[in-house]
Order: C-alpha cells, then sequence, then structure tokens
C-alpha cells in the first residue's frame, strides 16, 4: 500500500508549525516528541505504520478550528481520529501530517428522552452513548462489534455498522446532527434535533466521508426505547446454499429479525476451539435473533423455526434463558478473537447481493484454494455484508502481500456481483485502488469535486478514499 | 417538451441544450420557486428493472410511476417503508407521482418518525449530471459506505444537481395486521405527549399524528396479528392517564385515516397557504401558537407541523427562533417568487450549497433557482 512521498517544506518547518500550535491548545495537548507521536503511528490496520509530524489533542470546537486554521495557512495536511480503530486505515498518518485526535471531546451536552436524542461530543465512544441513556430504558442502536473503544466522531467519518443494522440502519440513519469544522476553521451545523433537512442533505454527505470534508466535534444522535426482550436461535446446516436459501426464505416470509449471522465451518471450529460454546459439527451455522415480548418473540421463532425445518437443519437450537442466550452469541462475538489466536488475518468488509450468497462463497473457497491461504466466514447475512477472514502468517516473507492480493479479488467478487467493496469499514487506504473497480471515471469524479467545495486545498486526510494517480493533482495543486 | 426514452439519449439532451431545463418526472410536485425553462421529462424512462424479494431489495428507472411500484412489491408482500406523500390532492396536480420525483423530493409519510425518510431507505442513483454525464452512487447492497454518499445527496435535491434516471431501494415486508390507537379531544400539548409516551414506549409506534380540527391524536401499530393485538394492549395502558382510548382495527379505516395524515388531505379543498415545519416534536405546540395558522396537523409526533396560513403571508418572521426549517409547499406562484419556499441557510451552508450546485451544474441549468 502506498502512501504519497512527504513533503520536506513541511518536514523543515515543524518547529514552527507546533510552536503556532501551542500557541492555541494547552501544553499538553501538543504532542511532537519522536517516542511519543509514536502512539499515532497507525489505527487497527497495523500492517500499515507512519509516525505524524505531531498529534495535537484539542478540548473544544473552538480548539479544533484554531488547530485546522493553523494548518490550513501552513499547508499542512491533518488527519482526524476518533480511538483509532479503522480496519481500514483511516487514521493512518503520513510524516508530514499532523493528526487531529477527538479523545478529550467526551462530553454528553444534552439528553432529551421526549424528543429521543442524545447530543454529544464525538470523542465519546459508541457503548457509552448508550450506558448514558440505558438507566432510563433507551439505547443507541448502531452497534459496531468495536463498540467498546471506538469513538462516535469514526462511527460518523465510516458510516459504521453493526450486527443489529438489518433493523434499525447504520450510523446515517441514527444521526440527526453535526458540528462540522471544516479544513479553513469555518464551523456549520448541520441538522438538528429535528427530522431531515430542509435544503440539500449535506448531514448525509457528511456522514461517510472519512474525515475528509470536515471534523465532527459534536452529534446528535436518535435514542430508541428498548425493546421488552430479544432472543436468539441456533440453527445448523448441511451446506452454506442451505443456509444462504434458508435466509432469503426468512426474509421473504415476512419477518424481520434484528440479526441473522452466519458463520461456515473454518469459522464455526475455530470459534468452537477458542470459546467452547458448544457450536454443533456442521457446514453453516445461522444465528437469527428477534426482538419484542415474550409472547412476540414466540411467535416470530414459531415462524422462523418452521422455515428453518423446510432446510433439513443439522441442528436447532432456541435459547430457552439468558445464559443459553448468552452462549449462542458467545462464539460469534469472540470470532474475531478466536482468528487472532490461531493466526494473523485480514478482515475483509464487502458487501453482495443476498441472494449471491452460495455462488459468493463458492468462489471464494476456489479463490482460496488458489492462493493457499484459509479463509473463515463470518458475517450479517440479512443485509449480505460479509466478513472473510483470510489467514496468514505476517512473520513469513511475502505472506502480507499474498493475502492482500486474495483480498483484492475476494472484493472484486463482491463487485462483480452486484455488490460493493465496504459495507461498514470504509474505504481508507485499504480499498483505496480497488474503487476503479467500483466506479467509472465520472462517479469518482463526482465524488472528488465534492471534497473540492469543502475542502479545496485538499489538506484534510488527503491520501485516502480516492486512487492516489486519481487524486494526484489535487493533493498537489 | 423534451422526452428521451433512455439515459444515453437523456444525457445527450443535456450536453447539447443551451437553456434552462425544467425537469419533470410526473408533474405532480410544483413545489419551490417557479422555474422557467423548456420542460424535460423523465417519464419515458420507466420500469422496475430489478425485484429481488429475498434480498429486500429493488431497482427502477426514474420515470416509473409510484403506483406501479407499490403494485410490484405488493406481489411480494412487500412495500416502500416511508409511506410517500402523494401531493395531488394537496397541490391540485394531475398526472402519475414517479420515483424520481419521489426521491427528488424525499417524498416521506407518517412512518418516517419510526422507520426512516425516503433517504433512509435509498441505496443507490444514477443521475445525468449539468454536464451531461453519467454519474453512479452507492448500489443496490443493504449496507455500502465505498465512497461519498451521493445518494443522500441526491435526495430531497429536486432536480437541481442532476437528472435521476435509475434509483435503487432497500424495501420492507408489508405487515400483516395494522391498529390505530384514538384519543379524542385533546390539546395540542396533552397530544404532543401522548404522542411523546407512545413513541417513548418499546410498543413499536409506526404513526403519531394529531389532528387538533378533528380533535383526533392517532398512534398506529402494525405486525402479526397476536403482537398488534398485544401492543395495543399495551400502549393503551400508556395513553390511559390521557384520555378513553378506542381501538380501530379494520384495515381499510385505519389506511384511509393514514393517508389522510400523509396526503394532508384536510387542507385540500380549503384556500391558503401550506408551509410544512420540521422541528423538535416538543416545538410543535408553541411553533402552531406563534403561526396563528387557520388549521393545523401534527406528524412525526409532533416534529412535522402542516400550518395553513394566510394567503402570501411569510411563516419565519413569527417562528423565528425555533430550531428546524419550514418550506412553504403550497402558495401562488408570485407567492413562491417573492417569499423563499425553501429555508434560507446560514452564510456558511449556503456557501456549501452554491459551491455543490456550481460543481454538479456548472452551466446553473437544471431546474435553476427552485430551491434558491
Amino acid at each position: 500500500m502506498q502512501m504519497p512521498e512527504p513533503n520536506a517544506a513541511i518536514l523543515s518547518r515543524k518547529a514552527r508549525i507546533v510552536e503556532r500550535l501551542r500557541g492555541v491548545l494547552s501544553a499538553d495537548a501538543v504532542i511532537d516528541e519522536a517516542h511519543e507521536v509514536r502512539a499515532y503511528e497507525c489505527d487497527a490496520l497495523t500492517a500499515y505504520k507512519c509516525p505524524p509530524l505531531a498529534a495535537v489533542l484539542p478540548s473544544s470546537t473552538e480548539e479544533v478550528a484554531a488547530v485546522l486554521r493553523i494548518c490550513h495557512d501552513e499547508g499542512v495536511p491533518v488527519v482526524p481520529r476518533g480511538s483509532g480503530t479503522s480496519l481500514a486505515g483511516g487514521a493512518l498518518p503520513t510524516a508530514d501530517s499532523v493528526i487531529l485526535g477527538v479523545a478529550r471531546l467526551n462530553e454528553v451536552l444534552e439528553t432529551d428522552y421526549d424528543n429521543r436524542f442524545i447530543r454529544v461530543q464525538t470523542g465519546r465512544t459508541n457503548l457509552s452513548v448508550t450506558g448514558a441513556v440505558e438507566e432510563n430504558g433507551f439505547f443507541y442502536a448502531p452497534d459496531p462489534s468495536s463498540q467498546l473503544a471506538c469513538a462516535i466522531a469514526g462511527n460518523i467519518a465510516m458510516n459504521s455498522g453493526g450486527a443489529h443494522c438489518l433493523k434499525y440502519g447504520v450510523t446515517t440513519n441514527n444521526l440527526l446532527g453535526v458540528t462540522l469544522v471544516q479544513m479553513d476553521g469555518t464551523v456549520v451545523e448541520l441538522g438538528g434535533a429535528h427530522l431531515d433537512a430542509g435544503g440539500l442533505d449535506l448531514l448525509g454527505l457528511a456522514c461517510g466521508s472519512e474525515g475528509q470534508l470536515g471534523v465532527v466535534t459534536e452529534a446528535t444522535l436518535r435514542i430508541l426505547r428498548k425493546p421488552e426482550g430479544a432472543r436468539p436461535v441456533l440453527m445448523g446446516f448441511s451446506s452454506n446454499e442451505v443456509a444462504g436459501a434458508c435466509v432469503s426464505d426468512i426474509i421473504k416470509a415476512g419477518v424481520l429479525p434484528v440479526a441473522i449471522e452466519f458463520m461456515d465451518r473454518p469459522c464455526i471450529v475455530a470459534c468452537e476451539a477458542f470459546a467452547h460454546a458448544g457450536y454443533p459439527d456442521c457446514e453453516a451455522l445461522l444465528i437469527v435473533e428477534v426482538e419484542g415480548s415474550d409472547a412476540e418473540i414466540d411467535e416470530q421463532l414459531g415462524l422462523i423455526l418452521q422455515i428453518a425445518r423446510r432446510h433439513d437443519p443439522v441442528e436447532l437450537r432456541e435459547a430457552k434463558d439468558a445464559d443459553e442466550a448468552g452462549r449462542i452469541w458467545l462464539g460469534r462475538k469472540s470470532a474475531f478473537g478466536a482468528m487472532g489466536q490461531i493466526n494473523d488475518y485480514m478482515c475483509l468488509d464487502g458487501t453482495i447481493p443476498v441472494s449471491e450468497l452460495p455462488h459468493v462463497l463458492r468462489r471464494i473457497r476456489e479463490l482460496s484454494e488458489g492462493y493457499g491461504l484459509e479463509v473463515a466466514n463470518v458475517f450479517h447475512a440479512g443485509d449480505g455484508n460479509m466478513h472473510p477472514l483470510i489467514l496468514f502468517n505476517a512473520n513469513e516473507e511475502g505472506q502480507l502481500e499474498k493475502a492482500e492480493a486474495l483480498g483484492a479479488d475476494i472484493l472484486r467478487l463482491c463487485v462483480e456481483v452486484g455488490g460493493c467493496l465496504t459495507g461498514e469499514h470504509g474505504v481508507g487506504i485499504e480499498k483505496r485502488d480497488l474503487m476503479a473497480d467500483q466506479y467509472a471515471p465520472a462517479d469518482l469524479e463526482a465524488q472528488m469535486r465534492v471534497k473540492d467545495v469543502f475542502d479545496p486545498k485538499w489538506l484534510l486526510n488527503p491520501a485516502k478514499v480516492f486512487p492516489l494517480d486519481a487524486s494526484a493533482q489535487r493533493r498537489a495543486a | 417538451m423534451l422526452t428521451p426514452d433512455s439515459e444515453t439519449e437523456l444525457a445527450e439532451v443535456v450536453r447539447t441544450t443551451d437553456g434552462p431545463l425544467r425537469i419533470i418526472g410526473g408533474g405532480t410536485r410544483s413545489v419551490g420557486r417557479p422555474v422557467t425553462g423548456e420542460a424535460l421529462s423523465v417519464a419515458g424512462l420507466s420500469g422496475v428493472t430489478l425485484h429481488e424479494p429475498g434480498a429486500l431489495t429493488l431497482v427502477a428507472r426514474a420515470g416509473t410511476p409510484v403506483a406501479e411500484v407499490e403494485e410490484v412489491l405488493a406481489g411480494a408482500g412487500q412495500r416502500l417503508p416511508f409511506e410517500p406523500v402523494d401531493h395531488r390532492a394537496l397541490l391540485g396536480t394531475e398526472g402519475q407521482p414517479t420515483l424520481g420525483g419521489m426521491v427528488a423530493a424525499n417524498a416521506s409519510g407518517p412512518r418516517r418518525v419510526q422507520a426512516g425518510a425516503c433517504r433512509d431507505f435509498l441505496l443507490g442513483v444514477r443521475f445525468v449530471d449539468g454536464s451531461g454525464e453519467v454519474v453512479k452512487n452507492g448500489g443496490r447492497v443493504m449496507k455500502n459506505v465505498t465512497g461519498y454518499d451521493l445518494v443522500k445527496l441526491m435526495a430531497g435535491s429536486w432536480g437541481t444537481l442532476g437528472v435521476l434516471t435509475e434509483v435503487s431501494f432497500k424495501v420492507l415486508p408489508r405487515t400483516a395486521e395494522v391498529a390505530t390507537l384514538r384519543l379524542r379531544g385533546l390539546s395540542d400539548d396533552d397530544a404532543v405527549r401522548a404522542l411523546t409516551a407512545g413513541l417513548g414506549s418499546p410498543f413499536e409506534v409506526t404513526g403519531a399524528a394529531h389532528d387538533p380540527q378533528a380533535g383526533e391524536t392517532m398512534l398506529r401499530i402494525e405486525g402479526f396479528a397476536d403482537s398488534v393485538a398485544y401492543r395495543a394492549g399495551r400502549l393503551g395502558d400508556v395513553l390511559a392517564p390521557f384520555g378513553e382510548v378506542e381501538v380501530e382495527r379494520d384495515p381499510e379505516h385505519v389506511r384511509a385515516a393514514w393517508r389522510r395524515v400523509r396526503d394532508v388531505e384536510a387542507f385540500a379543498d380549503r384556500a391558503g397557504d401550506v408551509w410544512r415545519v420540521s422541528v423538535k416534536p416538543s416545538d410543535g405546540p408553541e411553533l402552531a401558537r406563534r403561526a396563528g395558522a387557520e388549521a393545523v396537523l401534527y406528524d412525526w409526533g409532533g416534529g412535522l407541523v402542516w400550518l395553513l396560513t394566510p394567503e402570501g403571508r411569510d411563516l419565519r418572521p413569527r417562528i423565528d427562533g425555533l430550531k428546524g426549517h419550514a418550506t412553504l409547499v403550497r402558495a401562488a406562484e408570485a407567492t413562491r417568487a417573492s417569499i423563499a419556499p425553501f429555508p434560507p441557510e446560514p452564510a456558511p451552508v449556503a456557501a456549501l450549497t452554491t459551491g455543490l450546485r456550481r460543481k454538479f451544474d456548472p452551466r446553473g441549468i437544471l431546474n435553476p433557482g427552485l430551491m434558491d
């Protein structure tokens, strides 16, 4: 993965830039010592590292604006950072960039149960937003796997999803408003506690723009009343095809579960060895969860189980109590940890039309055999968002490159069948150079023009999202 | 009228034209500043190109009638979940509302408060920009964060950034049963409190409206039979402190009642301007008091307020200080020329909006001025 050469003129002006930043922030909020900036050299895509010129940790929207004005004036690229959990390299710095971390912006500003929203500073973690309202029976719906650590700022930048978005939608469907600071320090309010835009939907445009249009410092989020209860059911099948057909039949029947999770054999075996969740020995496994009162859950699960039985399941296991429900989710939730124990792995994030599931799983198996690297599949089947995990050994020469090549082939396959490169992780640097596989030059040009409007000098997170050659002229200007 | 019947032809028309274009789907949503220009109809680009019930997806050309799409979906027990408004009665227009027009207006009805707006279910778009270039964004899968979300930008842009040629949607199952819980004779304040109690309950209220003229406050529940019965009962308990709760289960009656809310039918035959205001729900009654309207209809739990006001009067000075946005949806052309139908934006936001328009439509030929 290539990154642009750092600008030597900026590197040579480091002392002056740092001094100017110290002029607008408290002493401990500007980090420039070599051993300290290393803490910001990468995010969760750890294969790529580069210490930034400096890192700043502003404590208010005004401080963010002051930092951005200085960097704009000095022509210094800025890389916004939430909690650094991006799997796509969204917060990877370059040597000539300033990392702008929102970690110190973590207050709850307003909670309004009558109007069902919460306003927070965006350094706050996803889970702690729900934490702030759950005593009153409410929750914030988007639930990315990293929700314990990931910041709302990053969720907005990547339009993060989670396991429960089949019913509740992703970040953009639960985001009501933001305070966004543009690269030149201009502060704009988009949206608010009311619904929908009066003019152009700039809020919808900002969400998922990967920190390239502005730095979001405050967010108004929709909160929902918690359902009365939820219950999962586990189903084992003799092939991926049968499991895929079962998913499709459940959806066609008019039931809308909150989650339908799919695991294939390599994943089941690894999870079982790691978490001892008591999963059956089978080719494919589904976890389907529904919500409501006990009686409503019985009604929905009754229908789901009836459909599943038509597909000759190897096993059907309904959770009788909270403990059994926990065990059903245990293996799924520890899937990534389980994989990490046996191997290095690369987690992909393509989405496909649900109907293509059997075909895509077959092709992934063929590709995996061709490359000689094992792939385990765990994903949100209801919405077609796949997370193939490519297992490799990072210490072995050439294996990372080989895994990346296999990953690129799998993502191209997703696009080929009518899907996309990334369902919830974002493009970052990881999928940047594959964008031309999904989008024609005119499609990319239309997106880059949006950045021209928000950030004419292309200083905000500049080397991400678009293929480097496509954005080269704009970044150089 | 220009009537291309393919995307290629439409792109050619835009590329080679000199003058401004007035873009028309079904011609049923005459909203915004009056636009002068040659009419460009998208009706020739019609037809559902893909419907996969098992994937909850539908793709269709922009000129496809909404009614045709609803029929295709109904055949598979599905629907457009955001309950698009049909503006014909309110605006006194004729013709067939199209999918493209619906998206351009981000037309969403009562269910928006729970399920989401048109923009939330729009998965992908193809459009021709002001230079005649075909652009696609998003796709036909439910989760997609590949690049910027121009899909949201196009929804509600009223044909000012590009001419839509194809749109794709996430659809949802049509629910088996419905029920309306109705309270009578509540003040606006109490009505919004009752709606708030319902929307803040775990019983999945999919409609929450108040019609002061009819003296009716309504909440809707949808789902499987047993579930609707159970939730109607529990929600009735929640609403009991506000008065006697009637439960309506006849599907035809329930549907008709919510269609009246969706299409603001109460204002259809009455003279006057119609404003549509989005605020946080608890501000709804205060907004209505200040507006001095002749009639009011609350939807979205009080957060969407429809106001019938004397002709030619600007509402905005009266509601200054309340956060949200007000759109003049219905008024004589002269009024729509003198009072901005779309909410004026603060300078830095207006700068972004103007900048985007210049990029997408450098010659300023697509519905020029409609949203100004």
